[in-house]
């Protein structure tokens, strides 16, 4: 593996690099629904949006203004890009609040307010690695175009998707069509095995020289911890609340471990939202540790 | 009304300095302007405002830092930023690069802490001039907001103004979570600043009604956007009023130009966009383009004509 570029930017004692910024720079359009397609518990939107699609790189994102100009909903909604291509953008929308109900009740004939690609892409995989992707409830979605160009690059993919229920699983057809392999896992054990993806992810990881996840935190966590433990290096994409997406806003930050060595409060969007999984200090999530850069002017000391 | 077809002189001015353009981005919005290049044209705008800048790098706050409200939202960030060596190793040349003005805020907890501050942009280039937070605990006054008293208020402007490049015009930001809005103006202009800016954040809480927790990480948070601007232009209604020579930047929920048309009549010479900007990261340029049609349309051949229009008499 030497000469790999992902192996040769690893700081010591990290297995994974810190991850490049995308190529191209986003835009912002007003596009057209072209699709709407209700998917379990999702709805998939396709956009016509040829410049976003053009610049899009697998693990990116879009943001969306939610209603018009008068909208009293101001902050964006930022969601995985599923899919690029043909000049069309595909993203599944999980309505849970006011603003992911209004969007996933566009369809054609509506046009939406729409900023991207953003953040940073999942790196490429190591000569010659068998990949695992792994992906929980509509984050799956996000891992599609990454396995396409995992395969188009020649490296073998597994995949597992997880979820609480059959109906939140997600994007399990369109791995099927791309993966050598896809494990379906739900907790209540209504569709595939019963359990956490965690159980298919050790059995797979053994062959395993990449990880990819995007899901819910814990599910991140576990399994980054359990790529890190057998030194593979694993790359997240989290799923942290953004106002803006493009990082002005300073809300959406996550305690990483930079190349140097020392943990910052860094933007789950501009710097993100792939980070390498031995980088995120899940446990500190939502907390101020006393070795984060700057906690010192917080009045935070070392204990 | 007739529609007037020739372009409107948008120039003004912040303190003595000359700008061509009325908008700016508002502290804490924007940054320090760069992840805004994709949407905005830098040097076009009035000015970009630095997020606010302390003199030792800054983690800020643990998260949850942000609770989305009716036309607005909460924020509790803790001034996350890279301090003043950072500022001026990357940020400030990354803007006087491009040619792009930068008004730069700051903040801190001393008096003295605001003067090191102003003495250290001294004659750097592209800073147009200094914003002065000071809606910051006071730690010499168990943690009273300098904003909040007209004393502290002036004794930062004045130790800033003496400070800072005679060349920098200094505003003082000031905050409506105040009894008199007009004694703390009228307090800091007499300390020697140059204009105000006005408002700063509300302070507010969202609690979570399923954790029945506060929902931010630091329990209270500032609250901004359009639900704010009643309250943001009540402060430069009265200001103006009572302090009509003393230049004002109007902020608080401005979202398109007829907002900040309201601005400019209530008594603003300049307008900041903030929380806007969250939602449509273009808004600065949107909004000077608005504001020069809304002002056209209304027979104002210039905006400094426009500015404190609604205090006319009218018989």
């Amino acid at each position: 593996m030497t000469g790999d570029p992902a192996v040769l930017a690893t700081r010591a004692g990290s297995v994974t690099a810190e991850v490049p910024r995308a190529a191209q720079a986003p835009v912002q359009r007003v596009v057209e629904v072209l699709a709407r397609r209700p998917v379990n518990a999702y709805v998939e939107l396709t956009l016509a949006a040829p410049e976003i699609a053009g610049r899009a790189e697998p693990g990116q994102f879009v943001a969306f203004a939610i209603g018009g100009a008068t909208s009293a909903l101001l902050l964006r909604r930022s969601i995985a890009i599923a899919g690029a291509g043909d000049g069309v953008v595909t993203v599944v929308v999980a309505p849970h609040g006011p603003g992911s109900t209004w969007l996933s009740e566009r369809g054609p004939g509506n046009s939406v307010d729409v900023v991207g690609p953003l953040g940073r892409p999942f790196p490429g995989a190591p000569a010659g690695a068998r990949a695992l992707l792994v992906g929980g409830g509509y984050g799956t979605a996000a891992l599609v175009g990454l396995a396409a160009r995992l395969r188009a690059d020649g490296h073998p993919v597994d995949a597992v998707a997880g979820a609480a229920s059959a109906d939140r699983l997600c994007s399990v057809p369109e791995l099927t069509g791309v993966a050598d392999r896809v494990e379906v896992t739900t907790d209540d054990g209504s569709a595939g095995r019963r359990g956490m993806v965690t159980l298919a992810v050790d059995e797979l990881l053994a062959g395993a020289g990449v990880v990819y996840a995007c899901g819910p935190m814990p599910m991140l966590r576990a399994v980054a911890d359990a790529a890190t433990a057998r030194g593979v290096p694993s790359y997240v994409a989290v799923e942290e609340s953004m106002a803006c997406g493009i990082g002005v806003c300073m809300t959406c930050v996550l305690p990483v471990i930079g190349d140097d060595g020392r943990t910052r409060f860094s933007r789950s969007c501009t710097e993100g939202p792939v980070f390498g999984g031995d980088r995120v200090r899940f446990a500190d999530v939502g907390r101020l540790p006393h070795d984060v850069v700057g906690a010192d002017a917080m009045g935070v000391v070392a204990p | 009304m007739t529609a007037v077809e020739t372009a409107v002189d948008m120039r003004t001015a912040l303190g003595g300095v000359e700008i061509p353009d009325p908008v700016l981005t508002a502290s804490g919005c924007s940054a320090f302007g760069r992840e805004l290049e994709p949407f905005v044209d830098l040097t076009a705008i009035g000015a970009v405002v630095t997020k606010s800048v302390q003199l030792r790098p800054r983690s800020g706050r643990p998260t949850p830092r942000m609770a989305e409200t009716p036309s607005g939202m909460l924020n509790s960030i803790g001034l996350q930023g890279p301090g003043i060596d950072g500022l001026l190793a990357d940020d400030l040349p990354w803007l006087a690069e491009r040619g792009a003005r930068a008004f730069v805020s700051i903040a801190g907890t001393r008096v003295e802490h605001f003067a090191e501050l102003a003495e250290r942009l001294r004659g750097v280039p592209g800073v147009l001039g200094l914003e002065v937070n000071i809606s910051c605990p006071n730690v010499e006054s168990r943690g009273e907001v300098f904003a909040c008293d007209p004393v502290a208020a002036s004794d930062v402007i004045a130790a800033v103004r003496a400070a800072a490049d005679p060349g920098q015009p200094v505003y003082a930001k000031l905050s409506p979570d105040v009894t008199d809005i007009v004694s703390v103006a009228r307090a800091c202009a007499d300390a020697g600043a140059d204009g105000l800016s006005m408002i700063n954040t509300l302070l507010g809480l969202v609690i979570d009604p399923d954790t029945m927790r506060p929902v931010l990480g630091g329990v209270t948070g500032g609250l901004s956007g359009p639900a704010i601007r009643p309250v943001a232009l009540r402060c430069v209604w009265q200001v103006h009023a009572a302090l009509p020579h003393v230049p004002i930047l109007g902020m608080g929920g401005i979202r398109s130009g007829l907002d900040a048309l309201q601005f400019v009549l209530a008594g603003a010479s300049a307008v900041s966009v903030g929380t806007a900007v969250f939602n449509d990261p273009s808004a600065p340029a949107r909004i000077s383009a608005e504001l020069a049609t809304a002002l056209a349309d209304r027979g104002f051949a210039t905006l400094t004509e426009a500015v404190g229009y609604a205090h006319r008499d009218v018989a």
